[in-house]
Order: C-alpha cells, then structure tokens, then sequence
C-alpha cells in the first residue's frame, strides 16, 4: 500500500474530547444493564438471593452512570437538555432516554427489594429495568460506531456483540463475588461464557477489519487490550476451576474478570483517538473505495441507445 | 424577520485565484467574536492556524510543491507552485453533527446551512468525531457568559463551536464576511445551483488552459453526504489539502447499525437465559 499523501501529517478527523468518565461509563453501562436482565431471570427461576443482589449491583452501576456523563459534559448545568428532544440518528439521545428509564426502575426495584415493601410494584420495576437492560448494555457501541472515526464506524457489526458479550462477563462476575459460590452457579457461567465470547469477537473483530483495525493492537489501546485478555481469561479461569468451593476464588476471579472487561472497554475507547490521530487510516480505505467505485462503474454495461 | 424556507446558499470556494492573504480568516474572527486561542509557529508554509476548529472557522491552507503550475509547461524550470485553499464547514446536504446531536442544538436553517445554538448546546462533544472533515469542536477557553446559577459549572466555555456561514448577516440580507473580504473572490457565496454551474464553467476553463490538477471537491450531490454546501475547486487530491477524498455521513447506515444492536439486544438476553439452564453446579 502507497503511503497516504496528508497536510503535513496533520490528522483529517478531530480526535474525541472525551474523557475519563466514557470509558468508564461504558463499562458500568454493561454492567448495570446486564445485571437488570439477570435479576430477572434469576427471579424467574428462582435464584432469589442472586436476583436480589444482581438488582442492587444493577441500582448502583445505574446510579453512577448519569453522574459520570454529567461530568463529561462541557456543560454540564444543561445535563437536562439531554431529554429536550428524542432522535434516532443519535444513539445519544436514544441512550439517554433508555438510562433514564432504566436506572429509575432499577432504582426503584432495589429500593422496595431491600426495604421489603411494595412487592408487586418493586417487581414490575424489575420487569421494566431488566426490559430496557440489554439496550443499555448494547446501544454505547451504537454510539461509537455512528461517527467518522474508522475504527469504530467500520467495527460497527461487531460492537454491539462485543460489547454485550463484556457486559454479561461483568454482571456475572460481579454476581459471582456478591453471592456464596453454592448460589451463584449461573453467575459464574455467565461470567465465564461472556469472557470466552467477548475474547473470541475481538479477536475476529481485529481480523476483519484488517488494516483500519491495527489500533485496537497498537499504543495504549494495544496495552489495554493485552492487559484484558490477560485479565478476563484468567480470571474466567479460576472461577471455572475454584469458583465453586471457595468464595476467596470466586471474588479474586470476579474481580479479574471485572478489572479485564473494564480494560475493554478502554482499549475501543483508546483506539479511536489512534484511529482519528493518524490520517491515512482516514485516507487509504476511502482511496480504495473511490478507486472500487470507479473501476465498478468503468466495467458496468453502457444503457443501449 | 422569518423562518420561511429561502433557496439554498453557500460556497464555492475556487483555491486557483486563493493569494494566501488569510483575510477570511480575519474577517470571520472580527464579524463572529471567535476568540484568539494562542499563537504559534508552525514551520509548516506561511500556515500558523493548522486546521479548523472551535476557534478558527476559517483557515488557509499552504501547500509549497515541486510541481508545476501546468501541465503543458516546456521542461522543468518553472516546476513549483505554492498551492493555497481557504478551508471551511461544509454544510453538508446529509450533516453527522446534525444528526448525532442529542439535545438539537446543531439545526438546518432556512437557507439550508448548519448552525450550533449556542444557548442549548450542553457540550456532549458527540459532533466532534462524528463530522467526518474535523471541523466541529468543543472550546476550552475560559467561559465568557456568567452562568445563571453557579451549579454544576465550568470555567471553560465547554461548548460546541463551529462556522454558522453568517447566519446573522444572511438574515440582514448581507454575505458572509469571509465572502465578503476576499479580495480575488476565490471564496463566492451565492445561491447553491448558481455557484455549481460557475464552478463546472471555471473548471472547464482550467482545464482548457492545461492547469495541473484541478478538479471539483464536493460539487456531486450523488456523494456520500450528498454534497456539501461549500464546495471547492482543488489543484491536487483532497488529503493534499487535509480533506477526506470520499467522505461518508456516518448515520447514512443507521438503520443497519440499529439492527444489529436489535440482535445484539436479543443475543445478550438469550445468552444469560442460557447461563441458568444447567442447574447449581
């Protein structure tokens, strides 16, 4: 591949102005979604002490959550002009309603849950939380993907299962450590089957996208991603192998897991500013795409007269 | 003063008569109070403004090349030429930084044009990696307005900034004032359709007279953000210029990535309704 001509180098994309709080966001985002949706299912089948801390994990990760995007805002006394309008060509404005909604449900659940009144209405809170749960977990790689930058833009079928898959690792360890191993048998294989697909997904993610996907292996992103794979698989790991007799293993190896999705996290956060900052990721793949539809449109059959 | 819609309006901005005098540049920073955001030396040509960006709206881009001028010159003497382009918004047709905003604040006005309103813009920065020419970002000079109550608040200003092609002068009926101070009318403003026909004859005429290079940027309405309001005539490739050559509006496949995210949704939820079959082992 020709090197990519530039203006002095210069990057063509503005990098994001995000900070800390997205990143992190991201990842209480998953956790608290997934979490709703366990509690559900745990009620249902009957995990009553799982469904009973998964909803309170799930409160708190909601809690956080409006709190570290307020934060990030530039202004952030406007935090309400969020919900001034709903619009589906932004996965922002989508997000916002769907956190507002769920984290008052969830929060609601939780609350009734722990002081033991209200049951009925503490579980159509849970039944509406664990509703909007999966979205909240998933539509933050909608929101990456919807910009220009290529690492995101061109991850898009792939991030919204990466990201699911890192939530439900994050809910289920999360689970894991806040309930006695003999309760938390469902917690675990949701921790461990979320890291296995997680790990999987970004591995043929990076093989996909090829050359607009070296980010995700390089700087600090690569430095993230190593130090997640290294995290989550180990973690997974010991809670496969000892999760169940010890509570020690089962909390060393859930907080591995959490460390590892976290990093995740941060290592696609990381890889957009690399993907933005060098501008031949921009130029190169559109080159290619203008010269494909070029030759297309040479070799296409001339209209007969 | 009113909303109705106008015919569209914009730039054609022909970088073949552009002398570098940075008037523009001038011109807007005086007319739209942007701010000044710290002085450096670049090195790179008589370019010290380096992009677009919250506080620059306008900027000159310098390109020193071993080229010549024109492709019929007889040997290689007068191989040079100084290439310079006075950079804007696009105001694209399909707008990312339109469509992402999740408060409204970015809107279409009656003539078409993409415009920040300031007093709702809450600083989300969502527009700044969505606009896929690196125009639109968040400023980090200090806040000029006090707020109205001092909760929750910055010192910096926070918001989103960008060229509003002189909204305030198109509703007095006047041009933009880059428009306005270009002194070899290398920036035209005008009626959309009008400036598309004079830039297609001007280039026809570049290209009669053997200039190198000179093509069109951001005139087809058929592109992937279906033509820009502000268009160009260039003598080399866009990324020569720091432009992108074959820009997409990122929510042309929103439907698509939604679906996924719907099966996303559905899988993550099977996946954990997956983990509790299998007992409490």
């Amino acid at each position: 591949m020709s090197e990519a001509r530039s203006y002095y180098g210069r990057p063509v994309l503005k990098e994001p102005v995000w900070k800390a709080e997205i990143p992190t966001y991201l990842f209480t985002g998953g956790l608290g979604g997934a979490s709703s949706v366990v509690s559900l299912v745990a009620r249902v089948s009957g995990h009553e002490l799982l469904a009973q801390r998964s909803i309170q994990i799930a409160s708190a990760a909601d809690a956080v959550s409006p709190l570290l995007l307020i934060s990030d805002l530039g202004r952030p006394e406007r935090f309400l002009n969020m919900l001034r309008v709903f619009k589906v060509t932004s996965p922002m404005s989508v997000g916002s309603w769907i956190l507002a909604y769920s984290s008052t449900a969830s929060s609601i659940s939780a609350f009734l849950n722990t002081i033991g009144r209200l049951p009925r209405v503490s579980e159509l809170a849970r039944l509406a939380s664990a509703g909007s749960g999966a979205p909240l977990a998933v539509y933050t790689a909608t929101l990456f993907s919807d910009t220009a930058i290529p690492v995101w833009h061109e991850a898009r079928r792939e991030l919204p299962f990466l990201f699911g898959s890192s939530a439900v690792a994050s809910a289920g360890a999360a689970s894991a450590i806040a309930v006695p191993p003999a309760d938390a048998a469902p917690a675990r294989r949701l921790a461990v089957g979320g890291v296995l697909v997680e790990n999987v997904l970004f591995k043929l993610m990076e093989r996909r996208l090829e050359f607009v996907g070296e980010p995700y292996s390089q700087g600090e992103a690569g430095t993230f991603r190593k130090v997640a794979a290294g995290c989550t698989l180990s973690g997974a790991a010991l809670l496969a192998a000892a999760g169940r007799r010890s509570r020690l293993a089962a909390v060393a190896g859930g907080a591995l897991v959490l460390a590892g999705e976290a990093a995740v996290r941060w290592s696609v956060f990381k890889a957009g500013f690399q993907s933005a900052r060098d501008p031949k990721y921009v130029v190169e793949p559109q080159r290619q795409r203008a010269a494909t539809r070029a030759d297309a449109a040479r070799s296409a059959p001339r209209p007969r007269p | 003063m009113s909303a109705v819609a106008q015919e569209r309006v914009g730039f054609f901005t022909d970088t073949s008569v552009c002398i570098g005098c940075k008037a523009c540049e001038v011109a807007c920073k005086e007319w739209n109070l942007v701010p000044e955001d710290g002085l450096v030396w670049t090195g790179e040509s008589y370019d010290n403004t380096s992009a677009l960006g919250a506080n620059s709206w306008r900027h000159v881009a310098f390109i020193e090349q071993n080229e010549p001028l024109h492709t019929d010159a007889e040997g290689d003497v007068d191989a040079l030429r100084w290439l310079m382009s006075s950079d804007v918004c696009k105001h694209c047709t399909h707008a990312a930084c339109l469509d992402v905003c999740p408060t409204g604040a970015l809107f279409r006005t009656e003539f078409d044009t993409v415009v920040v309103q300031e007093d709702v813009c809450n600083g989300c920065g969502y527009c700044v990696p969505a606009c896929p020419f690196g125009v639109i970002d968040r400023r980090n000079l200090p806040r000029q307005d006090p707020p109205a109550v001092p909760l929750l608040t910055r010192e910096e200003d926070g918001r989103a900034w960008k060229c509003t092609l002189c909204y305030d002068r198109l509703q007095g009926g006047h041009e933009p004032a880059c428009a306005k101070a270009c002194p070899t009318d290398s920036i035209q403003f005008g009626p959309l359709d009008e400036l598309r026909e004079r830039a297609s004859e001007r280039l026809e005429k570049l290209q009669a007279e053997d200039w190198n290079g000179a093509r069109l940027y951001g005139h087809d309405p058929d592109d992937g953000v279906g033509g820009f309001g502000a268009f160009f005539l260039l003598l080399d490739e866009p990324e020569v210029y720091g432009l992108p050559p074959d820009p997409v509006v990122s929510t042309s496949h929103i439907a698509e990535m939604w679906k996924t995210a719907a099966v996303a949704t559905g899988a993550l939820v099977l996946g954990v309704v997956a983990g509790f079959l299998g007992g409490s082992r």
